[in-house]
Formats: structure tokens, sequence, C-alpha cells
């Protein structure tokens, strides 16, 4: 088998410490970067990269995001829907007031803005967890979405309460709205995408990282040697609110055009991200995008088989996805918690070992 | 044991009292520790030997007494504050971080050490590197020390229990504690083990001079390494003194022989 740490000895820490220490893995990631920079915009058509691989690159951004916070910090959340919202109408708003700085830096400081909500819904952690936390999230969901219905200024008056986003360019490209161009949205994403994976992979390796999951494991050892839980969870609220700011951020503006709170962010966006990293892998970068995948890509699969290949109701057809959706939930959450990451681990350790079984 | 380098007092205990409720499980305690000693605590199940451990790294706050570490005097404070001040622990139940590896449960153990902030750690380059990889060598150095580095990439939860007190040990050690605390590090190993701990134990207080203070029920490990024992039985203070002495006290053999209390 080719996939070997054999013959590669690691001469200092730093090297032990590298990104992808094994040399397989590397040209793997180094790889995807090839495939997703330079082959798919010039192999797929304009369907494929808005109805398959914007959406998964965005929630790809978000499972990232909520990742952080349940899988590293163990701080559940149901407000996903809630946050993405937020990111979305402050680049709105951003958008409209202050044009010229750009849209990249606009989308940043929507993330931003998230991020500081994000850490003052993240307050009740310290005093509450588990099911209890979940429901603070899950009022912070239910109060955003209203308060985006409720509150003319976030869309400018807009009598259809419906926020538009306007034209606005990267590098002489028009990106967001729907006049945007399609390969140019798909480079945007993922570039985002792509370093803010690389963001996270840093955070989670170094002490930041290692204080969140010490929290997430036994919280009162971490505090008697020395982690802050006020510190360390409100970080994990705001980072994760950042990213999945940026994520509301891309989702409206630059794939949907145009978005209506209670339509868009609702507490579905909210499920729906969870399940991606329960699927994926709770703790991990990679289960995040394996997550998103599969959520985004299984629904058109079954689709395409089920009714257009077999002429099955597409009543019965969208039935039939919720049944595999809930049914694949509760296989992961029993059997393998650390999802499709863990399995691909698995699958990698064996290639490692072959021929030999231990 | 070799030649002991004691010196002043690092921690002294005044008239601590502590109640849950009704119950008093620590009555006005009195004691001090020497920096570089080895300082036992012992007693029956439920004495309140654990909770003294709490009430000095901060965890439980006590109604009356307290408590002066490095000439600093306060009644409570935060855990996290104790462990900046130098005091670091392991539990009588394990308390690992149990989807963490060994290696990673040690650098924790360093986060004191480390101060880069969000910005170096996102990017990973510049001070966050350099921090990153001086520390690693110091939890490298446990590791051998430890001689744990078989399982260094291995999770924690999946452990023999004996290692994982052994992990747990080198947690505490990695902030280089000025006194740490050793709640029955001993308990549920076989006698392979046992005699593996009370090396490391006399080792970290030779070597590196850490001062110690170590909750026991095996007599004769307790009575070979301290060099003073405390005797706790229901929250009160039966008997303070080296062990020779502790062990001939009357009262502390009834309370160990079950003697009834009127
Ligand atoms: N957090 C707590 N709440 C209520 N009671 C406690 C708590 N911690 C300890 N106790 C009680 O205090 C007594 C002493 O416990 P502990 O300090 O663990 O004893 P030891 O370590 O000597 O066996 C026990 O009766 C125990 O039930
Ligand atoms: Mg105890």
């Amino acid at each position: 088998m080719i996939y070997r740490e054999t013959g590669q000895f690691k001469s200092s820490y730093e090297s032990d410490q590298a990104l992808f220490p094994i040399k397989q893995d590397r040209y793997v990631i180094l790889g995807v970067l090839i495939v997703t920079f330079g082959v798919v915009p010039g192999l797929l058509n304009e369907y494929w990269l808005n109805a398959i691989l914007l959406p998964f690159l965005i929630y790809a951004l978000a499972a990232l995001g909520l990742n952080i916070l349940t899988g590293y910090c163990g701080q559940v959340s149901l407000g996903t829907g809630g946050f993405m919202a937020v990111g979305a109408f402050s680049v709105y708003k951003l958008m409209i007031a202050f044009p010229e700085l750009g849209f990249i830096p606009l989308v940043l400081l929507s993330g931003v803005i998230t991020a500081a909500v994000g850490a003052l819904f993240g307050l009740p952690s310290l005093r509450i967890k588990g099911f209890y936390l979940a429901v603070a999230t899950l009022a912070a969901q239910f109060f955003l979405i209203w308060l985006f219905n409720k509150v003319g200024w976030f869309f400018n008056y807009n009598a259809s309460g419906m926020i538009n986003s306007p034209p606005m360019t990267v590098f002489g490209v028009i990106i967001t709205g729907p006049e945007g161009d399609m390969t140019g949205k798909y480079y945007l994403v993922a570039t985002f995408v792509a370093l803010f994976a690389l963001v996270a992979k840093n955070l989670a390796r170094g002490r930041i990282g290692r204080n969140w999951m010490a929290i997430r494991d036994m919280d009162i050892a971490a505090e008697l040697i020395g982690v802050r839980p006020l510190i360390a969870k409100l970080s994990a609220f705001a980072v994760s609110s950042f990213y999945i700011g940026m994520a509301g951020a891309l989702y409206f503006a630059v794939w949907l055009g145009s978005a209506e709170p209670t339509e868009a962010f609702d507490i579905n966006q909210s499920f729906l991200v969870l399940f991606m990293i329960i699927i994926g892998g709770l703790g991990s970068v990679l289960g995040s995008f394996l997550g998103a995948g599969f959520m985004v890509l299984m629904p058109i699969l079954l689709k395409n088989i089920m009714v257009d290949g077999f002429g099955t109701d597409a009543a019965l057809a969208a039935h039939i996805e919720i049944i595999t959706v809930g049914v694949l939930i509760i296989g992961f959450l029993i059997v393998e918690p650390h999802g499709l990451a863990r399995l691909w681990r698995i699958a990698k350790e064996k290639m490692r070992l072959w021929p030999f079984p231990h | 044991m070799t030649e002991r380098n004691i010196g002043d007092v690092i921690l002294k205990v005044d008239n601590i009292s502590l109640s849950f409720g009704v119950m008093k499980v620590l009555d006005d305690i009195s004691f001090d520790v020497r920096q570089g000693e080895i300082r036992s605590i012992i007693g029956p199940n439920g004495a309140g030997k654990s909770s003294m451990l709490n009430v000095i790294n901060g965890f439980y706050h006590p109604q009356q007494g307290s408590i002066t570490f490095k000439g600093n005097t306060r009644k409570q404070m935060a855990p996290h504050v104790a462990a900046s001040q130098g005091i670091a622990r392991t539990f009588q139940n394990i308390a690992l971080f149990k989807g963490m590896s060994t290696l990673d449960n040690i650098m924790t153990g360093r986060n004191l050490k480390m101060k880069t902030n969000l910005f170096w750690q996102a990017l990973h380059i510049g001070p966050a590197r350099t921090e990153e990889i001086e520390n690693r060598e110091a939890a490298e150095r446990i590791i051998d020390f430890l001689d744990i580095q078989a399982i260094r990439k291995k999770p924690v939860g999946k452990l023999p229990y004996g290692l994982q007190k052994r992990v747990e040990l080198g947690r505490a050690l990695a902030a280089e504690p000025d006194l740490l605390l050793l709640d029955e590090p001993m308990a549920g190993m076989n006698s392979e083990e046992k005699e593996d701990m009370c090396r490391f134990i006399i080792d970290v207080n030779d070597e590196f001079g850490t001062t110690i203070t170590l909750i026991e029920h095996d007599m004769g490990v307790v009575m070979d390494l301290s060099d003073r024992v405390l005797v706790l039985d229901y929250g009160k203070q039966l008997a303070d003194d080296v062990p020779d002495k502790v062990r001939t006290n009357q009262t502390v053999i009834d309370a160990y022989l079950g003697v009834p209390h009127e």
C-alpha cells in the first residue's frame, strides 16, 4: 500500500507538529486544492456551481463554525440560523452604507459583528450546560429572526421585508446578487473557505483549541490547571459566530442574492448545520466538509435516483429523505459520534498497517 | 531516603472550617507545609481529605479560616488563580481530558506558560509557532520522565487505569508547580504500578524540588515517603506529626481500628 508513515522519520517536534505530518496527506490536500481552484471551474457548468458547490462551500464554512463551538468546546447551539441571519443583515446594511470598503472587508466585518452577538448570547453558557444551554440558544434563534422581521431598519423598510443584495465587485468581477459571475462567486467562496479551514485547523492544534477541548472534556479539571471557563467559552462562541456570520453573509449576498429572514434563516438551518457536524464528525475540520457535502448532495442524489430514475412521487421522495437523515443521525450518535471523518481515519489506519491486520 | 532539603513554610492553613448544609466536613483544621516537603494527609474514607485539597486550590470555599500560600493570605479564590500562583493537582477519580491525546493533555497543563493571542494562533506563525515548539519540548521532557513515549498520540480515554494516573501526574507536572497536590495517586494500582508511582513522586520531589501534599491509604507508602503526616477523622484533626510518632499515636490507632465514636 502507498499510504505509509514508514521511512518518514520526524527529526524535530516542529515537523511532527506540522499541519499534515504524513507526506501522502500533504499530496491529497495539494490535489484537492488544485482540483478546487484549477480544474472545477473549467469543468463544471453553472448548474453544478450554483446548485451544488456554492451551497456546499458556504455550509462547510457554517459547519466549521458550529464545530468549533459544539465539537471542540462542547457547547450545544441551536442558534446557527439566527447567527447566519446576523451575518446576512450585517453585510446588507454595510454594503449599502459603506460600499467603498469593498466586499471582502465587509464580509469579514459582518463576521466580527456576528462574533460580538454570538459572545453575548454565549453568556448563559457560563451558568448552564447541555439541554438548558440548547434551549437558551434556541431562544436566541427565535429572538433574532423575530428582530429581523419586526424592526424595519434592518431591511431598510422594504415593503416586502426582504433584503436584496446590491451588485458589488471583487477585482472587477461582479460577485454579489443575481447579476454576479458564477465562476467569480465560486472562486471567492472557495478562497474564503480554504483560508478559514486552515485557520480552524491552526486554532484547533494550538493552546486555544486545547483549552476549548479541555472545557469540553472536563471543565473542573480545566479550571484547576488555569483554563478560564469564561474566556474559553466566550471565545468559542465568538470565533464560532464569526465563521457562521461570514457564512450567512456569503449565503445571502453571493448565493441567494435576496433573502427573507423566516425563510432563509429559520430553525431548520440550525438543525441542518447541526446534522452536518454530527454526520461529518464532531471536533473535526475534515468532518465539517464531509458533513456539509453529504447533507447538500444527499437530497439531490435521492431525488435524481427516486423521482427521475424510478418515477417515485416527489412528496414521497421528500419523506424518504427525511427518514434517511433521521436514521443516519441516530446511527451516528449511537455508533460513531465522530462521524464520517472517523470512518475515514479508520480506513486510513487500516491502509497504513496493511497487509498486517494489527 | 536521601538528605532532606526542607525550607520555609510555603503553605499555611489556619482554622479552616467547611460545611455543606448541616454537615461539617472540615472542623477547625490548621497545619502547614514546608518548601520541599512531602506532606501526607491520611484518614478513613469521608474524613475530609479531598475536601481539604479542594479548599487549598480554590474549588471549595470554607466558611471560616484562611490559607496563606507563598505569603499571600486569602479566605477563598478562584481555581485558576490558585493555578497561576503555582498549585497543581491530580484527582482521586481521574479527571483527564478523555477525548484528547496524552501529549495534548500534557500540553494543556502548560497552558499558563503560553501567552500568544488568538491572531498569531490562527495563523500559527511567528510567536505562536515558537511558543508551541518550546512548550512541546518541555512536554516531551515530562513524557520521557514518566516513560510514556509510546502512548504520546493515544487518546487517554482508552488507556489502562494505571497509565491514566500517570498521564494525570504528567499534566500536573507540566505546569511546573511549586505545590503539587496528589489525591490518592496509587489507588487501584497493582504493586508494580505503585512502585513506579512512588519512584516518580520521590524523583519529582528530589529533582525538581517540588513540594508535595499527598493523600494515600497505603500506610507503608505514607510512612516511607512522608516528612510529616496530618491525620483527619470526620473532619477533625486527630494528629499532626512525623511518621514514627503518628504510627504509635493511640488516637490514630483507635480511629483506624474503628473504635466507635462517642
Ligand atoms: N461537594 C460536596 N457536597 C456535599 N458533600 C460533600 C461534598 N464534597 C464532599 N462532601 C462530603 O464531605 C465528606 C468528606 O468527603 P471527602 O473530602 O471526599 O473525604 P475523603 O477524601 O477523606 O474520603 C463526605 O461525607 C462527603 O460526602
Ligand atoms: Mg478523597
